[in-house]
């Protein structure tokens, strides 16, 4: 596909594209104008009322949703093959859920589920991507990390594991294809207003609004940021936590 | 359990918060967690939006648009959707809602269900008028679509029905056509009543959008600025379409320990807008968004009435008795020294109203903030309340926190075929207060 202005974004394909902030960030792309979105999900029921609503936003748009397998390295590599038959300007890896940390303890089957889920599964989809894309030599891939990737805690390590897998994950792939016309974008949001965190919210926890974080995706996505904190300030605390030497560390209840 | 406040903040209690985010799921979800009440953005003033201790069905999740057809401008979409977002969409394709209050900040399912107004009711009349069909998930598992045609009882029931006849999923609103996102105004100050009631009369035939503020403490001369306007059907020459996504920073960033309204601020302040807004007395050009919701330019401007909240006190009453009444109602306010410069005083036009408790009729509206000061506010009320039973009018429901259970049960004559209506799964604070169960 040729792009007759550089900046312009056309074709967008979203994994886990029933979560909550990839809605969101469908809608901004769907109103600055992108005409292609290919939406891979597990539920079609609710990709069809994201495709109507997106057609709503941008009557132009072309949408095409499909139902994937998230866990098979085969049947991930060849939906990938088929979505890249067309170029895409933005890839965005955003499927995941929030395991429950005292469950995952309990059961290692659970905990199994939840790295699969959060940690194996994107980086299969974003190792795919990738191979095509810097092919390719264009277009950006932004893979949702979490600010939980940045240190383990007691309160959700497991989780925190399978995002931390993804974060070193991208981090090599960023040094792999530096310099190259293929970005690659790491997000990493802090607790977030989505159905994901609907019981963190009944315990009184202060989150984001899905559609500010949504907005700086979008934008950090556009300036080709390498690392997107939102909201931003969860940049500084990640940066104190990471660093509070082990013994103030270890007596904090976070 | 999550703390909730409605607009006016006046209480902050515990509710369990049950998020709906997709229409499919909305049946199951009724079933296990009831009896509740929606709540979507809890931008009404008062308790319709709550149900302490109790289940609180969030809607905002559910804002999907579904389908728009360019021909007729019939827009289908999911009832936790903005007035905001709708309108941010589609002006720039020359079409907007026809009716919206004083905010846009709310969702669909809400606007619907307190069959809210705006400043043109003589000419498109509410928002559940331009509602042409919705589809009702009943707490027992049935899904009524609802409309004119199809169980029309059902949906003049849910229309200012305060959410309390099943849940919306979703609506279809028929918008209007427009030239441009700007509107020519005329301003004109007043200094009594008489005074208003002409200019009303006046510019009903000629203008779409007619509304007053009002000075609450001038009495029953009082002095206002009167404010009508007509859609452009072109862009003004050197105006720009502004575009509304940039958010404004202006917002109230604490609750101040008290009231920055109060009996210092209040006379200077409505002293000094009044003479302001007497100087821009004439024609002029404004764009919609300024012009009908100026306070979403300010977050949580609600902050601004302290830690005890306030309350917001509307009242309608009927053409024959309004000059009289409203007369009345100021004296008391000015003798009170209670209130706050958000005042607004309009007329009603004469139409049939959509839903079987609809607020609107035929009169005059005067609408007033007022700072909480506990039993010395609630006084002002009950006086104010004896003005508007014995003129006939009646409270608006979606601002009310207070009014007594025998008044509601008075001013709406519907009331008991509406209650056939409701769904025994829902209850709020304001259905248990006005309607006992």
């Amino acid at each position: 596909m040729s792009s007759p202005s550089a900046n312009k974004v056309q074709r967008i394909v979203i994994v886990g594209a029933t979560s909550a902030i990839a809605e969101r960030c469908a809608r901004c792309w769907a109103e600055q104008g992108a005409t292609h979105f290919y939406l891979l999900a597990r539920n079609q029921e609710k990709l069809s009322a994201i495709a109507a609503d997106l057609k709503v936003r941008q009557p132009q748009a072309e949408i095409v949703t499909a139902v994937g397998d998230f866990v098979d390295p085969a049947a991930i590599q060849s939906q990938v093959t088929e979505i890249m038959t067309q170029a895409a300007d933005i890839v965005l890896i955003a499927h995941g859920n929030l395991p429950d940390q005292q469950q995952c303890q309990a059961s290692l089957s659970e905990t199994a589920e939840a790295i699969q889920i959060n940690g194996i599964s994107p980086v299969l989809f974003a190792e795919a991507f990738a191979t095509l894309m810097s092919q390719a030599d264009r277009g950006t891939l932004a893979v949702i990390g979490s600010v939980a990737g940045d240190r383990g805690r007691k309160s959700n390590y497991v989780y925190g594991s399978a995002k931390g897998l993804v974060t070193r994950y991208v981090q090599g792939l960023q040094h792999r294809t530096a310099g190259s016309g293929f970005k690659v974008v790491l997000v990493k949001p802090g607790p977030t207003d989505t159905p994901m965190t609907a019981h963190l919210k009944q315990n009184g926890a202060a989150l984001a609004s899905v559609e500010d974080v949504a907005d700086d995706i979008v934008n950090g996505i556009a300036k080709g940021k390498p690392v997107i904190y939102t909201p931003s300030k969860w940049a500084l605390i990640m940066m104190i936590i990471r660093h509070l030497p082990r013994f103030i560390f270890n007596r904090m209840d976070i | 359990m999550i703390k909730l406040s409605s607009w006016g903040r006046l209480s902050r209690q515990p509710h369990t918060c049950i998020a709906l985010n997709d229409r499919s799921s909305v049946a199951g979800q009724l079933e296990q967690f009831q009896p509740g009440i929606c709540y979507g953005m809890g931008r009404s003033y008062g308790d319709v939006c709550l149900n302490r201790e109790g289940i609180s069905w969030q809607t905002r999740g559910l804002d999907r648009l579904i389908e728009f057809d360019a021909e007729t401008g019939v827009l289908v979409c999911e009832s936790g959707a903005l007035l905001k977002e709708i309108q941010d969409l589609m002006v720039p394709r020359g079409w907007m809602l026809p009716v919206t209050p004083g905010t846009q900040l709310i969702t669909v399912g809400g606007a619907i269900a307190n069959d809210v107004h705006g400043k043109n009711h003589h000419v498109h009349g509410t928002f559940g008028e331009h509602v042409q069909e919705l589809i009702l998930q009943r707490t027992d598992g049935q899904l009524l679509r609802c409309s004119s045609a199809e169980n029309a009882d059902m949906f003049r029931a849910t229309i200012g029905g305060l959410g309390l006849t099943g849940v919306i999923l979703q609506a279809s609103l028929k918008l209007r056509p427009v030239g441009s996102a700007w509107l020519d105004t005329d301003t004109l100050a007043y200094q009594s009543l008489p005074e208003f009631f002409e200019l009303s009369q006046a510019s009903e035939a000629d203008w779409e959008h007619t509304v007053s503020w009002i000075d609450c403490l001038s009495g029953d001369t009082p002095r206002g600025i009167f404010l009508r306007a007509n859609h452009r059907e072109q862009v003004p020459p050197d105006h720009k379409s502004q575009s509304s996504r940039k958010k404004s920073g202006l917002q109230m960033p604490l609750v101040p320990p008290v009231s920055l309204v109060n009996r210092l601020s209040l006379r200077p302040f409505n002293t000094a807008y009044y003479a302001l807004n007497k100087r821009k007395e004439g024609a002029g050009i404004a764009h919609y968004q300024p012009f009908f919701y100026p306070l979403d330019a300010i977050g949580h401007w609600n902050r601004m009435y302290g830690p005890r909240g306030f309350y917001q006190y509307q009242c309608v009453v009927p053409e024959d008795n309004m000059h009289g009444a409203i007369g009345e109602m100021l004296t008391a306010i000015a003798r009170s020294g209670q209130g706050s410069f958000l005042a607004v005083l309009k007329t009603f036009g004469k139409r049939p109203a959509a839903g079987l408790l609809s607020f609107p009729m035929p009169g005059a509206t005067l609408a007033l903030d007022f700072p909480n000061q506990g039993q010395k506010t609630l006084s002002l009320f009950t006086r104010l309340d004896d003005i508007v039973s014995q003129a006939g009018g009646r409270l608006y429901a979606a601002k009310d926190a207070r009014m007594p259970a025998d008044m509601f049960l008075r001013a709406y004559p519907a009331l008991s075929e509406f209650t056939n209506y409701r769904d025994p799964g829902i209850s709020s604070d304001m259905s248990r207060r006005l309607m006992g169960s």
